[in-house]
């Protein structure tokens, strides 16, 4: 997208070059012209797709949150669909985008899990490791032109210490002690860093509770692919856990008690 | 023919890198802001790494594909260190880079690179990459979103553009450690007023050749040494606020 | 060995004239050498034991395993060549992934038993290839509950509630009888797995050797795993004191 409200509605123009960006060609197409190479398909667009994912790091370790509503366009089309997932013993995954993408990396980091466990040499994938695999596997499709498309969160506690990291569709990675995907990302995220920046050691789970709970609602509101049903995972030192699924009160009535938006001042 | 929609492989996730030659030092900088759009994606997410004892590679472009060259880069270093029992030296690592980029030249990593540090004659070098490999020594370079402010700036104080000397006196070559540093810092601060996706923080690294003292760090807070070889090079490194907002 | 000497011993893809393999009985041959393996199949698990020859004593603690995992839920131990076990491991391993990648579900024992004994018979069908020196016990718990069963050489399996491979076999068979394995629980199974293998040892014979213990059941969360070090010490324990006053 292009992000310059100066360049919207008008026509691209390539041979100026405002911002340094690097001209990018059209790549030629190595792959075989045989009869049948339309007929290999790519993941071009996500199909069934979940929303936000919401994470924050408090004083015991990892919260995250995603409702269970898995859309098919603008279409509720599952609604008890969990999109936590946990990987080993110190590990939630939490994931928008495309759902059967998401399974299929559910069940290759499953795989994977069960490879180690085979060696039985005392040794278990901790969030960091499952993280670097996880980045690796998207960054290596996106650059076949093939990518599993989601954005995920994964949160983890692991000898004492908390992870949190985010990867997506083009292999992009950080971490940050917030993180939110999605529409999560422009509406929670202002109020996640609010409420945790910079007291991250100071938050309790009740108080983490809270903060998700709120985020989770505002997103209810404003979310049009979002559902008012929604599970809380959180991994700390106790290991991971995912709780039943929940709802937020929300209150629809008109709004003649609101005051202070716009131009109503009193 | 159909229009088709195509998956587009690469994002572009802001922030701004320089770095600054001396005599007998380099200085290698960037904020840690990412972002993709208006979004700050974290606001701590280092673009400068120290390679050797010798050498610090800044990048800036791609953020998926410029970590995955980092740890190519640093893979091939430490497959040299078992092979050579050595570091790899300066200009070798650059000519590394340059292969590593242009391997990928249909299909290229997007990202700007700049590596400093001390070569194998004591001098301090800056090296500059464009995303297929093509590069030069400079005795500086800025690269990423904010560039275009930050090396008119640059090419005015370090290479004195548009400058005349008094009467009689020349333009220094090289400029003493504390003064550069002094531009970095004041090129950060100006770039993050005006480029909205630099900001957060900022990170110096400083590699000293063999005797010079870390004289000219002594202004500056919090300068942190974080290696020093049998030789005497020295890599410190600065970390700073820069505005959130 | 009547069998020397004739030509008809050479290749696993020649029968003798009356109608025998002899190279699929050699591999049995290299079975009955090994130190003995058993496992039981109780009411709540399956407990396996091994009677591991350590033939230096220069040799790491623990090192050679020849009890292994090939899967979550399943457990994998065997008397014979130890290289030919752990191939058959990984094979065992590669058809459990290819099961869940098939039908996203946990194999049953029965089904990996099944398949490795497809592959192991297929070693004994071709002059280029010499068939494996081991006898399998694969053993877990599957949706129907605890499941055993022995691969042999020849690639026949059969589904046993307690089983015993290796030098030691007969004695451990006779042991294992008179046990009613079907009301035992694996804690107790550990305890008998223990003390069968410290029986069958023949100290006369063999030199050192190393008990090797693993379960699979509810004790487990169903999970393949080593039985934890007090537990095995104290069925180590227990297996001496009986073994003093046996006879």
């Amino acid at each position: 997208m292009d992000h310059f409200p100066t360049n919207w509605g008008r026509p691209r123009n390539d041979t100026v070059d405002a911002y340094n960006t690097y001209p990018l060609h059209q790549r030629p197409d190595w792959r075989p012209k045989d009869s049948f190479a339309d007929g290999i398909q790519r993941t071009q667009q996500p199909i069934v797709t979940g929303t936000s994912v919401l994470a924050i790091k408090y004083k015991d370790g990892i919260m995250m949150a995603a409702d269970n509503l898995a859309s098919y366009g603008s279409l509720a089309r599952f609604k008890d669909i969990q999109r936590l997932h946990v990987v080993g013993d110190y590990t939630i995954l939490g994931a928008g985008g495309d759902m059967s993408d998401f399974q299929h990396i559910q069940h290759t980091l499953d795989s994977l899990m069960i490879e180690e466990f085979s060696v039985d040499d005392g040794h278990k994938l901790g969030p960091p490791e499952i993280y670097e695999y996880l980045s690796r596997l998207m960054y290596g499709r996106r650059s076949e032109m093939n990518p599993l498309w989601n954005s995920i969160l994964v949160g983890g506690f692991k000898d004492g210490k908390s992870f949190l990291g985010y990867v997506d569709l083009l292999g992009t990675t950080y971490s940050a002690s917030t993180l939110a995907t999605g529409y999560g990302s422009m509406i929670a995220q202002p109020l996640l860093r609010k409420a945790v920046e910079g007291r991250e050691h100071l938050i309790t789970e009740e108080e983490a509770r809270e903060i998700i709970k709120t985020s989770m609602k505002v997103l209810f509101y404003r979310d049009a692919r979002s559902l008012n049903k929604y599970q809380i995972g959180t991994i700390t030192a106790a290991g991971p856990k995912i709780y039943e699924a929940q709802s937020s009160e929300t209150e629809w009535s008109f709004a003649e008690g609101i005051r202070g938006y716009g131009a109503q001042t009193q | 023919m159909p229009q088709q929609r195509q998956f587009n492989p690469y994002s572009e996730n802001g922030g701004t890198i320089l770095a600054i030659a001396g005599a007998d030092f380099a200085v290698v900088a960037g904020d840690t802001r990412q972002s993709e759009g208006y979004s700050i994606q974290t606001r701590y997410a280092p673009k400068v790494f120290r390679l050797t004892d010798k050498a610090v590679l800044a990048v800036n472009g791609f953020a998926a594909d410029g970590n995955i060259l980092v740890k190519t880069v640093k893979q091939r270093l430490e497959w040299y260190r078992h092979a050579h029992a050595k570091d790899m030296p300066l200009r070798a690592i650059a000519r590394l880079i340059q292969t590593i980029l242009y391997a990928k030249r249909f299909f290229p990593y997007y990202v700007y690179n700049i590596l400093g540090g001390i070569e194998e004659d004591g001098t301090g070098a800056v090296y500059s990459f464009d995303p297929v490999g093509s590069y030069e020594r400079e005795a500086c370079r800025a690269a990423g979103a904010a560039q275009a402010l930050v090396q008119p700036f640059l090419d005015n104080q370090i290479y004195f553009k548009n400058q005349k000397p008094k009467p009689g006196q020349s333009h220094p070559t090289h400029l003493p450690l504390d003064h550069v540093l002094s531009l970095v810092i004041d090129s950060f601060t100006s770039a993050t007023e005006r480029h909205i996706e630099v900001g957060d923080g900022l990170e110096i690294y400083v590699v000293l050749a063999r005797g010079h003292s870390a004289q000219g760090l002594s202004n500056i807070p919090g300068a942190q040494e974080i290696s020093q070889t049998d030789e005497g090079e020295r890599v410190f490194v600065v970390r700073r606020d820069l505005k959130k907002d | 060995m009547t069998s020397i000497g004739t030509g008809y011993d050479l290749s696993s893809s020649t029968y003798s004239p009356d109608g025998r393999i002899f190279q699929v009985e050699y591999a049995n041959k290299a079975v009955e050498n090994s130190g003995t393996t058993i496992a039981l199949r109780v009411k709540d698990g399956v407990v396996f034991a091994v009677e591991k020859l350590v033939h230096s004593k220069l040799l790491v603690p623990e090192s050679n395993r020849r009890i292994q995992t090939i899967d979550r839920h399943i457990g994998l131990a065997t008397a014979g060549l130890l290289a030919d076990g752990r191939h058959l491991a990984n094979r065992a391993r590669d058809e459990a992934l290819n099961w869940r990648d098939m039908y996203r579900s946990p194999p049953t024992v029965k089904a990996v038993a099944d398949r490795v004994g497809q592959y192991v018979q297929a070693y004994t069908l071709y002059s280029s290839v010499r068939p494996f020196g081991v006898s399998a016990i694969l053993g877990g718990v599957d949706k129907d509950g605890p499941a055993l069963f022995v691969v042999e050489p020849s690639g026949v399996f059969y589904g046993y509630n307690g089983a015993a491979v290796g030098k030691g076999r007969t004695l451990a068979k006779t042991e294992l009888e008179k046990l009613k394995i079907s009301e035992l629980s694996t804690r107790q199974a550990v305890m008998e797995a223990a003390r069968i293998i410290y029986l069958v040892h023949d100290d006369a014979k063999d030199k050192e050797f190393e008990l090797e213990l693993s379960w699979v059941g509810d004790e487990t969360d169903g999970h393949h795993v080593q039985v934890p070090r007090d537990l095995a010490a104290e069925a180590e324990r227990l297996a001496k004191a009986a073994v003093e006053t046996f006879e």
